[in-house]
């Protein structure tokens, strides 16, 4: 098994997609230079131009054209630069892509791989580190996909190329350079969660870079003698419910933890599917998220909108102290 | 147009088509007014008829094109099935989008009509990839995007146009200037001019009158089979008029007064026509027949769509995806 980066892992699965199917290409700003995070790179010298094609500063018509350009039988992969930018495309995302199939009686498909690299980057402000996940889940027509991997970046990658389905597929920037080892026969399953690590105690459950997070938090808590699960979603639609709800049968507890504004987030959804599965739970569910506020320039007050390990660990070190319900 | 050079045969296609056109639309404005059949807002083309049937005739059926919430001409003219549209329209199954679209979203693929579309100018974009997607897979076709003058105020417009040029792309852009952005004049909202845009992003620059259903046929030609030769894309300004309101039910009061009746009296393009005919040797009594029949047929369409069923009622959760389909997934 290769060890290599988490963009690197994602830009091999293009490499090897387009190697296989004509019909795949890549739009963007930037991307003959290999893309403002270098995902890219020496994919132009390999394919040219016109597959790994660069675009005006036209979110609507780079969005718009991927479109159409899918209607007719290509299978575009539509870089977005940042999910911040993308809202210049939304009426073309989800006016458009999402509804075209179903509107149009089944006559058109959107086989669509649109990535939107999310999440907070180091003193990047409130246009240039937003984690939006939770809106496109909540868009009938779209596949959402939140990799947090260099093996599942790779592995999602794969089967968001392969799919007929428009895939709004995030990638956390602040992991770019994120390092694993990466099984290249695996493809990846929407719909099926990665328990990234057992335990009967409290279930942890995240995706994108908060599930590594969420991860290390267990290991803090291992070391207190409290066995988490960590259950990465990887994709929230859809979302693998069956996880989560076999895993909070066992533990009687439940955490939700995203970078996200925690209001209306994605992880109101998980709490409140657990909560109507009549689950018994031994302690109330926590929802760990961003506060309702924007994103800083200033370290020390971007930081106040992140969701640590030490926060995880915390709230479910209270949770353990709780008395069972 | 004069008589020189007048292909009666093909003026009398022509003609034919504008009737179908303008009779499908009476149907289902009477369908939607009397009775209640059409369900939603319809927005009639009518005296607009000759854009689509002008342009369109030199279309190959494999070749595509995008349109507009005004959209039944361009679908008829394209080779869509009138009984088809009509089911559509009265939201019932066998409708070309099994009644999941109505009027706004009308479309059929197997014709190349890539859909209507319910947003002003989102079809500029769209059509642009669809020629983009031409030129990848190594295709002749040409992409007609029809869209409206109010469509040159939203940003679409640049992007589209741009991209088309940028990537020269086999496609024709045609705005349809029937004057009118909904209720507001869209002179009244529009600074410079519409082929002025199109102009200043590089694009070759025809304008036309949009009532003449023999120049829009013969200016299309030469143009498609430029576009089709040179890949390059070209941009046609045809000024029209909208004879009814926004929507069927729109009484379309803020035009000025007598406007829309002097319009009708000497631009409605199924009039000159007709006329043209007439000059060439067809009797009266031909050119009636040529609108009863188009009035049989539409009024055949809708007692078809009239009795058709519903959509059965398991397809709601059919085509909005495959992955994490809501007929799996909804609770």
């Amino acid at each position: 098994m290769a060890v290599m980066s988490y963009a690197d892992a994602a830009k091999l699965a293009v490499a090897e997609a387009m190697r296989e199917d004509d019909r795949v290409w890549c739009v963007g700003e930037d991307l003959g230079r290999g893309g403002v995070f270098k995902q890219y790179t020496g994919l132009v010298e390999e394919f040219g131009p016109k597959r790994i094609s660069d675009a005006p500063i036209s979110e609507a018509a780079i969005m718009g054209a991927a479109f159409g350009a899918a209607m007719v039988g290509t299978r575009p992969i539509v870089e977005m630069r940042f999910a911040d930018f993308a809202l210049c495309a939304t009426d073309e995302l989800v006016n458009q892509i999402a509804k075209a199939r179903f509107m149009f009686g089944g006559q058109s498909r959107a086989p669509m791989v649109i990535r939107k690299p999310m999440g907070m980057w180091r003193s990047s402000a409130a246009q240039h580190s937003q984690s939006l996940e939770g809106w496109y889940a909540h868009i009938p027509g779209l596949v959402v996909c939140c990799p947090a991997t260099p093996q599942d970046n790779y592995a999602m990658m794969r089967a968001a190329i392969a799919c007929d389905d428009p895939v709004v597929y995030l990638e956390h920037k602040n992991i770019w350079a994120l390092e694993g080892e990466v099984d290249t026969s695996l493809r990846g399953e929407f719909g099926k969660a990665r328990l990234r690590r057992s335990g009967g105690d409290v279930t942890i459950v995240s995706w994108s870079d908060t599930a590594n997070v969420a991860e290390a938090a267990a290991g803090a808590l291992a070391d207190r003698g409290i066995a988490a699960e960590v259950i990465d979603l990887i994709s929230l639609w859809p979302w693998d419910k069956r996880a989560v709800l076999d895993s909070v049968r066992k533990t009687g507890r439940l955490i939700v933890a995203h970078e996200a504004v925690a209001v209306g987030g994605f992880g109101a959804e998980v709490v409140a599917t657990v909560a109507q599965s009549g689950a018994r739970l031994s302690a109330p569910p926590v929802r760990l998220g961003a506060p309702r506020s924007l994103v800083s320039y200033a370290p020390n007050l971007e930081d106040k909108l992140r969701v640590t390990a030490a926060m995880i660990a915390e709230a479910a070190d209270k949770m353990m102290e709780a008395e069972p319900a | 147009m004069s008589l020189r050079n007048f292909d009666t045969r093909a003026g009398l296609a022509r003609l034919i088509l504008m009737e179908r056109i303008r009779a499908f639309e009476e149907t289902a404005r009477r369908a939607a007014v009397e009775e209640g059949l059409v369900l939603g807002a319809i927005h009639l083309s009518i005296g607009q008829e000759a854009v689509a049937v002008g342009l369109i005739e030199s279309l190959r059926r494999d070749d595509y094109i995008t349109s507009t919430h005004r959209g039944h001409g361009h679908t008829l003219a394209k080779g869509a099935d009138p009984q088809a549209m009509m089911k559509e329209l009265l939201g019932r199954a066998g409708g070309c989008c099994g009644g999941k679209g109505g009027s706004m979203h009308i479309a059929d693929f197997g014709v190349g009509m890539l859909g209507a579309n319910g947003v002003v100018s989102a079809n500029i974009t769209i059509a642009a990839g669809a020629a983009h997607g031409v030129k990848l897979l190594g295709g002749d076709q040409v992409v007609v995007c029809f869209f409206g003058d109010g469509a040159a105020n939203r940003g679409p417009f640049l992007e589209g146009l741009n991209w088309a040029g940028v990537f020269d792309l086999p496609i024709l852009f045609v705005c349809e200037d029937n004057r009118y952005s909904a209720s507001t004049l869209t002179a009244a909202m529009t600074s410079g001019n519409v082929a002025g845009r199109a102009r200043a992003l590089g694009l070759r620059v025809t304008e036309i009158d949009g009532n003449d259903v023999e120049e829009l046929a013969q200016v299309a030609a030469e143009i498609t089979a430029r576009i089709r030769e040179t890949g390059q894309p070209e941009f046609l300004h045809a000024l029209t008029y909208r004879l009814d309101g926004h929507t069927y039910f729109d009484p379309a009061t803020y035009r000025p007064e007598g406007e829309a009746e002097r319009m009708r009296a000497e631009r409605d393009p199924i009039a000159r026509q007709r006329e043209l005919l007439f000059e060439a040797g067809l009797s009266v009594a031909e050119l009636n027949t040529v609108r009863e029949a188009a009035r049989d047929e539409m009024a055949a369409a809708l007692e078809a769509a009239r009795a058709a069923p519903w959509p059965d009622e398991a397809s709601v959760f059919d085509d909005v995806q495959d992955v994490g389909s809501p007929a799996m997934e909804a609770f």
